[in-house]
């Protein structure tokens, strides 16, 4: 507007140009319409009621709040509570069930495995892993292969209790000794390594497994079994399948046997509602490994 | 802010630079016409210019409220400074006769039919079945349309439509040029359903103009408050009959009539009720010339054997009233009446040539077929013409080419073939879908499992939409090949969690969700990947459906 030039009227149209010219195209200069202006002005105002009715000015020490009062953090805790009244019913009847109970109803199983799904990726998945395939020293909880028992009754007394957890009295309890304090010698310990990769399926010494089986039956058989296959009521693991926690070659049952072994998990009944553990029961059941 | 644009400085300068071309001493290229002498038009650009108006007198519209007088306060051209903002000037478009007017009230009366009566078409679907033939069902995820009925995974079918909508408006647009705003756009219809009603109420064109200028008294405030409250009703019409296509439209609309409908109906309403009534009531043309981009994307599809209304000004010009003066058998056949003018909504004068605020809604043809009846020419001074047909009919050679030749071109016909070919494959895949929706997603986290037996496990997520209207049984399968020996089978074993048979319900009209594990027979010889197909079979209709998948499991090395 504040542009200087020659006053040009465009012949074809007989209206005055703004001067600018592009590739031999002149702009004319036509008014806008009134209404434009009039819509300009209502948007000027709009955005001044907006500040009054949003948070908007900076003051010395906080925003202008708003007349309305609103706020996101409000707002996202109404959505908070929304939800929650909106899952109250089904968390309430996953509290009053039994957890077959809750198998069996498809829609119920179906709202606790997604609860379950989201509760074991919050809480279980930094030790157990986001698929909870485990890691060493953390069990795989897809496989078939399970320490303390693998029904939802005992899958979920674990959970409530958890293994070797100081702060619950009903925990899982149990120790693998350390062998290497003096109660075996080295070629003892070499050889019921050997031994346990014999009944494992494993490459071994036939020699040193035969005394190895000696050594076994007198330190080992106690929790593990006679036939190694283990004892689920102390969590003492099987030995002859293809499983391992810790791992089953020379080293890793050398250092078992050496030092013993104590993983531990809390006890989440002391954290999580009742519901919620019930949920991270059923979620971990049907995995594929629930029996 | 002045000057919003060369696009619209063109046309919209043109009707307002009557004054200025009449203070200007006629030149001679305005006597002769634009190419007198030149030769032919060199391009497409110059093509456009022929109808340019300096061929013409230009005639700026005069605003009816001032008696005629032209409003040049608004942008002066002789420099001394003048407003940087133009008023609406208004329109009183006056009633015509004709054959587009016809063609025009019964696309309105279809289009609007339709629109208004859909929702109430009921349709049977059996029982907990919605029965609205035409329903968005947005709290389900479906969409029901007579016998077809999508689900969210089949939304491509609404993509394919829009896709056919926009090829569908290339091609009109490449036939007939703007011929979607003026006969089909819902701005150009309900702006013709609001100016009907507006007539009916407060006279013809030189009533209306009376109306506006005399003082307020008892009859213009009862006329306006009458027009207007019909004006509200068919708007409320308009956002009612919206809000049914949603939601079960009997219920919906006693729950809204009671004050139970759900608050977002009530504000949907209010929106469309609002901006019908501003739109068709008094944004009216505004909207198309500053509001909508479709007209200016339109301009560029249109060539020189698009259809446009045209004012044939080499068979009209020089224009004038004076039929019985000296030197009348010079004229043109155009009498100058003004009334293309005083019919046109936009408010433009078609003499002055193609302008962006056209809409070719046709009505000034009807106008001057109506005049030229009267005075004994020939019908068509102002009609459907091409540019081309221009260039044919000013060198003497009227219809060179019939106008099925105009119309099928390559250009139209490649467009008819994608719109159709689109249109086609959509309703073959519609009619081959299957009743059975299989999706099977394989656990990649972990990607196998190792069994304490030695086993290889594999789960996957299996979701199955049974789109019938009763509850289906299906039977669980699954064929895997050794990938070492063709031919033979790769020993797997099936199992669904939480079942004991591979059998399973799936309700009507729903999805469901199971997981299935794979785990390989003690027999088998374990492989990094098998090619698997799990297959769904319906136990009643034998229907099946099929999905293709892996078994993973480890490689050699990582073997124990």
């Amino acid at each position: 507007m504040a542009d200087k030039h020659e006053k040009e009227i465009d012949e074809l149209s007989g209206v005055d140009t703004t001067g600018h010219e592009w590739d031999g195209i002149k702009e004319l200069n036509n008014p806008l319409p009134k209404w434009w202006l009039w819509t300009f002005y209502g948007t000027v105002i709009w955005a001044l009621l907006y500040t009054i009715a949003y948070p908007s000015w900076p003051l010395i020490d906080k925003a202008f709040g708003g007349v309305l009062g609103y706020s996101s953090r409000a707002q996202v805790e109404q959505e908070l509570a929304r939800h929650a009244e909106a899952q109250k019913p089904w968390l309430d009847r996953i509290a009053a069930l039994d957890l077959p109970e809750i198998a069996s109803d498809a829609e119920l199983a179906q709202f606790a495995n997604a609860g379950g799904a989201a509760i074991f990726r919050t809480y279980c998945s930094q030790c157990h892993g986001a698929g909870a395939q485990g890691a060493k020293g953390y069990p795989n909880l897809n496989d078939d292969d399970w320490l303390w028992g693998g029904d939802l009754e005992a899958i979920h007394y674990t959970i409530n209790h958890g293994v070797r957890a100081p702060e619950d009295e009903d925990t899982r309890d149990s120790v693998m000794p350390a062998f290497g304090d003096g109660t075996l010698d080295k070629a003892q310990i070499a050889q019921v390594i050997e031994y346990v990769r014999q009944i494992s399926g494993q490459e071994h010494d036939a020699d040193l497994a035969a005394a190895g089986a000696e050594v076994f039956a007198d330190n080992c058989a106690a929790c593990h079994g006679e036939d190694g296959k283990g004892n689920r009521d102390i969590g003492a693991p099987n030995l002859t399948d293809h499983i391992w926690l810790y791992g089953g070659d020379r080293q890793a049952l050398l250092e078992t046997l050496l030092k013993g072994r104590a993983g531990m998990m809390p006890a989440w009944g002391k954290r999580l509602t009742d519901a919620q553990v019930k949920q991270v029961a059923l979620y971990v059941h049907q995995l594929g490994g629930g029996e | 802010m002045r000057g919003a644009g060369t696009r619209r400085a063109s046309s919209a300068a043109v009707r307002r630079a009557g004054a200025a071309a009449k203070m200007r001493a006629p030149s001679t290229s305005a006597r002769q016409g634009p190419y007198s002498g030149q030769g032919a038009p060199r391009d497409r650009f110059s093509l456009i210019l022929i109808n340019a108006p300096s061929a013409l007198r230009l005639h700026k519209r005069a605003n009816p409220i001032t008696n005629g007088n032209p409003i040049m306060s608004v942008n002066d051209t002789d420099g001394s400074g003048g407003s940087l903002y133009a008023g609406r000037i208004p329109i009183f478009p006056r009633r015509v006769k004709g054959f587009y007017r016809s063609l025009k009230w019964w696309i309105m009366g279809i289009a609007l039919g339709i629109y208004y009566v859909t929702p109430w078409i009921r349709w049977d679907r059996g029982p907990e079945m919605p029965d609205q033939a035409v329903l968005v069902d947005l709290a389900h995820r479906r969409f029901f349309f007579f016998w077809i009925e999508i689900w969210p995974q089949q939304f491509y079918y609404v993509a394919g439509l829009l896709i056919m909508a926009g090829i569908g408006l290339f091609l009109f647009t490449s036939v007939a040029g703007r011929v979607w705003c003026g006969y089909a756009c819902p701005q150009t219809v309900w702006t013709d359903l609001f100016i009907m009603v507006e007539r009916w109420i407060e006279g013809d064109r030189n009533a209306r103009i009376k109306l506006v200028k005399q003082p307020w008294n008892a009859r213009k405030i009862r006329l306006r408050l009458t027009k207007w409250t019909v004006w509200l009703l068919i708007a409320l019409a308009t956002g009612g009959a919206w809000v049914f296509y949603f939601a079960d439209a009997p219920t919906l609309a006693r729950d809204l009539i009671s004050g139970q409908a759900h608050p977002i109906a009530y504000t949907t309403m209010a929106i469309l009720t609002f901006t019908t009534f501003f739109f068709g009531g008094f944004a009216r043309e505004q909207i198309c010339i500053y509001a909508c981009p479709w007209p200016r994307i339109q301009a560029a599809m249109m060539d020189e054997n698009t259809l446009t209304v045209t004012y044939k000004y080499w068979r009209g010009e020089p224009r004038g009233k004076h039929r019985k003066r000296e030197g009348a058998e010079k004229l043109g056949d155009c009498i100058d009446c003004g009334a293309c003018v005083a019919v046109c909504p936009m408010g433009i004068d078609i003499r002055n040539g193609p302008q962006l605020e056209c809409i070719t809604c046709a009505l000034c043809i009807d106008a001057c077929d109506e005049v030229m009846a009267r005075i004994g020419k020939p019908r068509g001074l102002i009609d459907y013409c091409t540019l081309a047909d221009e260039i044919e009919e000013r060198e003497g050679r009227p219809h060179a080419k019939p106008m099925w030749r105009r119309i099928i071109r390559p250009r139209v016909v490649v467009y008819f073939t994608l719109w159709a070919g689109i249109g086609l494959a959509m309703l073959v895949s519609l009619f081959m879908r299957d009743s059975i929706d299989l999706n099977v997603a394989r656990d990649r986290n972990p990607t196998y499992v190792m069994l304490s037996d030695g086993a290889v496990r594999n789960g996957y997520t299996i979701k199955v939409s049974n789109q019938n209207h009763e509850t289906r049984t299906f039977r669980l399968s699954f064929h895997a090949e050794d990938p070492a020996h063709p031919g033979r089978p790769y020993p797997l074993e099936a199992r669904i969690q939480g079942s004991d048979t591979l059998t399973f319900d799936v309700p009507a009209d729903k999805k469901r969700s199971l997981r299935m594990f794979l785990t390989t027979l003690p027999f088998a010889v374990i492989r990094p990947s098998v090619d698997v197909e799990i297959w769904v079979e319906d136990l009643t209709t034998h229907e099946r459906a099929k999905a293709e998948t892996k078994f993973l499991g480890p490689k050699l090395e990582q073997l124990p």
